[in-house]
């Protein structure tokens, strides 16, 4: 089967890879580039675990074919962290005790961050919305709602 | 022989706090390594072709074009797997059979469920695989089939086993049945207890399948080498237990495997069994290549095991005054394709939160075809409980007590006599109650269309085979390696700190990992609330064993008598004022002279841990009802609950509230949909609605603590009990908010807005 070539950004490096047409974005950053952090929880974009940005915009990875990706700028849970020193969501999850077995955990981080890029100080009944689409199996989102909102007023300075 | 550690009272320091997870940063950098991430040189990948019919005869299955197909490396079917006898074995709080297991994971004579495997391909890559599905032709002779556990019951219904016979009753039938077995449990005299009742009610109740609903779908790696050793990587609750399944149906030696556990996305009982693992190794060894296997979120829902529906009878009666005089239930439930439902641990959980002298419980495991259901949390004690506290509540209300109150008046202690076996110990039944009689939330207002509703739960905690082995490193740290399973609420953390809290040391120093299957003996699997019990116990004997060998090793530098060594602080000192006096030792100051004293220092623990403490739990829910859509909102949710000691509060919170909200899903949304044709429906997060962070409020939490004496911290245990309490409590708030009982799970909104509308006909 003729493989496409495609050329992006993934967490400000660039890359090139060849894929089926019919591979999902989240095939090939899994399966070609290995970054496994995106995981696959349906396929169908229901449980948002594959949740990246691409050009800036919260997208279930699954739903995406990587041929879309030529010319797109892609983050991941990869490239959240500065090195060592996490992002204050990654740190206020596990601080909070908002993760069990970690499986949503990326998804609902680049998820959460997206959010409060656009609103730094959401109400609780905001986050619970906004993040509907990530499912989360363990928790029962107690605590992923209490570390974002914790994330929230830190980044604030508040 | 068993082991048991009595529980000592102490000062502590570690155990109690809240120090961050060992495998946190793993999980929110993207690092933490799960089933599907784990990838080998050369790999294939394998797919699975599944039944598209209910119930059918295989007449014949014709591999030949997909084999020729490029890239297809090898093909299996039940051609390439051994029959295997009846012979059961335990897996979690279920047991198995080998018969079939090896057709539950590859269909022999017959395909018994929408989803049933009956071949498996390997090819150079997914696409390659699907194509080479597409090719397997499969001659089918279609059979009538049955969905329903009643119908399933009746005589005449279409049969999955021709020769399956009921046990448990006497004389033996003389014709098979869906029936596989009748269980019974009870004591008193049942039929002089109903003559005492002033009140009796009687009620009959169904439920749908619910599924495990894990994120993480089941995936494996296997890899068969030519000298006859095999590895495998895989998403598991217990890799001793899926490597002695897979040796058994591969026929191959149990120290030939090594099983890898990765990661778990979750589980809550549903990794428990093998599905593509054999599979995954079968096709290694036909194609001499490594075998990844990843399962659709669409193959989990057809192929992997919910938990069972049900058609569950309650009847209880009582004294004006209260009191219960006889409980009686009959609970029919759906064994998927394959016999060993939960149907035996539901028939002890269904009245066991109560101190009855009269009491009978019935029990039918009734196969049908759907897939064979698997153990969710804490596996049919949720079912056989709706039934009962929805009883229980109603008969409160009729007697006009406080529902608490009534609970209060029959509840179990120590000393009740169960009626499957054993008095009960120490339990914290009544603490619990009392803690949720006493919360704020009990006695807050409520508004129009909003309802209170309060049920309880009990499960039994269990023990069992574990091994653990702790390092001294040369510098002072300190490896343990554990075999029992991480499943997610964080045990990893608490073995940790209950080895700091014996040996006076920080959290930090001790490095927690889960051992392979050859690194350590056989370890039961991560299952009814056993971990934090057994493998807590386990440590705490290893790090005390380290101890006896750190003061030997004192005594002989230090050239005192061991007696004269005490270890206090995480140092050796003198044991007192009156013993030969000597400079103390810190554990890098001794571990740094180990291989001068007589080698490395470590400590060890094959067990097999006994006295499990049982929990009880009492949960709070205010719901609000939507009679324009049926919907029902939860408001406001209060869990209560005794766990013998929390190690680490913030986890057992966790595995409270997420407990819950599985129980809450269940109740409002979650059910499987066939179709008359045998089909499920809706095999997908679209269609099967797992809750979301906007269906849901806080989830607020009480700790109890009554310890269980024969742990050395008090633990019991703590991730079943939350699951079972949610589908009565609800049922009985929205009692509570619109006079309307709810008897038939969930109370989605069609359901809902059905019975307020047949309510208001009736009225007229």
């Amino acid at each position: 089967m003729a493989r496409n070539h495609v050329s992006a950004t993934v967490n400000g490096d660039q890359v090139e890879f060849l894929c089926e047409t019919g591979q999902t974005l989240l095939d090939v950053l899994r399966d070609e580039l290995r970054l496994t952090g995106t995981k696959e929880g349906c396929g169908t974009g229901d449980c948002g675990a594959c949740s990246v940005m691409v050009d800036g915009r919260l997208v279930c990875s699954c739903l995406m074919l990587a041929v879309e990706a030529e010319g797109k700028a892609i983050q991941t849970i990869e490239g959240m962290s500065a090195g060592e020193a996490l992002h204050p969501l990654q740190r206020k999850f596990v601080e909070h005790a908002a993760l069990q077995c970690g499986i949503c955990t990326p998804g609902i981080l680049i998820a959460a961050r997206a959010l409060l890029a656009r609103n730094p100080d959401p109400s609780e009944a905001e986050v619970r919305f906004w993040l509907a689409g990530n499912l989360c199996r363990c928790t029962g989102y107690h605590k992923i709602v209490d570390a974002v909102l914790d994330a929230a007023r830190e980044m604030r300075g508040a | 022989m068993s082991t048991m550690l009595k529980y000592q009272e102490k000062e502590l320091k570690i155990v109690g706090t809240r120090p961050l997870r060992p495998d946190g940063v793993d999980k929110v950098t993207g690092r933490a390594r799960f089933g599907a991430d784990y990838n080998l040189p050369g790999q294939l990948i394998g797919k699975v072709l599944r039944s598209p019919h209910a119930h059918a005869r295989i007449k014949s299955i014709d591999t030949s074009a997909a084999l020729a197909l490029p890239g297809v490396k090898a093909v299996v079917t039940r051609e390439d797997f051994a029959e295997m006898p009846d012979e059961m074995a335990a897996v979690g709080e279920l047991m198995i059979n080998f018969r079939d297991v090896t057709r539950n994971m590859m269909a022999r004579e017959k395909v018994l469920y929408d989803g049933h495997p009956l071949a498996a391909v390997a090819a150079v890559s997914e696409s390659v695989a699907r194509a080479a599905l597409a090719l397997i032709k499969v001659e089918y002779e279609i059979l009538p089939h049955v969905i329903d556990v009643v119908a399933a019951m009746k005589a005449g219904a279409p049969l999955l086993n021709e020769k399956q016979y009921t046990a448990g009753v006497k004389p033996k039938p003389d014709h098979p049945s869906n029936v596989a077995k009748r269980l019974e449990y009870g004591h008193g005299d049942l039929a002089a207890g109903f003559k005492q009742a002033e009140v009796i009610i009687e009620r009959e109740f169904n439920t749908k399948p619910v599924h495990q609903g894990y994120i993480e779908p089941q995936a494996c790696l296997a890899s068969y080498s030519a000298d006859g050793q095999a590895e495998l990587w895989t998403s598991t609750q217990g890799h001793f237990v899926f490597r002695a399944q897979c040796a058994k149906v591969l026929q191959m030696e149990v120290s030939r495997i090594r099983v890898t556990p990765t990661e778990i996305g979750g589980g809550f009982g549903g990794k428990n069994n093998i599905y593509n693992e054999p599979l995954a190794i079968a096709l290694s060894r036909k194609s001499n290549r490594p075998v990844k296997m990843v399962t659709t979120r669409e193959e989990v829902f057809r192929g992997t095991g919910p938990t069972p529906g049900a058609n569950v009878k309650v009847k209880i009666g009582c004294t004006r005054d209260g009191k219960i005089t006889a409980a009686e239930a009959e609970l029919n439930f759906q064994a998927g394709a394959f016999p060993g439902s939960p149907v035996n641990q539901a028939s002890m959980c269904a009245f066991t939160r109560y101190d009855l002298a009269n009491v009978r419980v019935v029990g039918h495991d009734v196969t049908v075809n759907r897939p064979k259901v698997a153990a969710y949390r804490a596996p049919g004690a949720p079912i056989a409980v709706f039934g009962v506290e929805s009883v229980i509540d109603e008969m409160a209300k009729k007697l006009g007590m406080d529902p608490i109150d009534f609970r209060l008046k029959n509840a179990a202690k120590e000393g009740t006599q169960t009626y499957y076996g054993p008095k009960l110990g120490p339990v914290g039944y009544v603490q619990t109650l009392e803690a949720a009689r006493a919360h704020p939330h009990y006695r807050a207002p409520l508004g129009p269309n909003q309802g209170r509703g309060v049920a309880t739960g009990f499960w039994f905690n269990i023990g069992n085979e574990t091994t653990c082995s702790l390092n001294l490193q040369e510098d002072g740290t300190l490896t343990l390696m554990l075999g029992t399973i991480d499943v997610a609420g964080g045990s990893r953390a608490s073995m940790a700190m209950m080895v700091a809290e014996e040996l006076g040391v920080e959290f930090e120093r001790v490095r927690p990992i889960v051992g392979d299957t050859s690194s350590l003996g056989f370890n039961f699997l991560t299952a009814g609330s056993r971990s934090t019990f057994a493998s807590g116990m386990a440590c705490v004997i290893a790090a005390r064993q380290m101890i006896e060998k750190l003061r030997q090793r004192v005594a002989k530098i230090r050239e005192v008598p061991a007696e004269a060594v005490a270890w206090k602080d995480g140092r050796a000192q003198p044991a007192d004022a009156g013993v030969a006096q000597f400079a103390p030792m810190t554990l890098a100051e001794i571990a740094r002279m180990g291989g001068k004293t007589g080698g490395t220092i470590a400590g060890h623990a094959e067990i097999n841990a006994q006295g499990a403490g049982p929990g009880f739990g009492a949960h709070i829910v205010d719901v609000e009802v939507d009679k324009q859509t049926g919907a029902v909102k939860i408001l406001r949710y209060t869990v209560v609950q005794d766990v013998g000691k929390a190690i680490h509060p913030a986890y057992v919170e966790g595995q409270m509230q997420g407990g819950a909200a599985q129980g809450i899903g269940w109740a409002l949304n979650e059910e499987y949909v066939y179709g008359d044709d045998g089909i499920l429906q809706n095999p997908g997060f679209l269609d099967y609605r797992i809750p979301v962070a906007s269906d849901l409020p806080r989830i607020d939490t009480v700790i109890v603590e009554v310890p269980n004496p024969n742990h050395p911290y008090g633990v019991r245990g703590c991730g079943e009990v939350p699951i079972i309490p949610p589908m009565a409590a609800i049922a009985n708030a929205i009692e509570n908010a619109t006079g309307l009982r709810l008897r038939e799970q969930p109370f989605s909104p069609p359901r809902v807005l059905k019975a307020i509308d047949d309510a208001a006909a009736a009225k007229g």
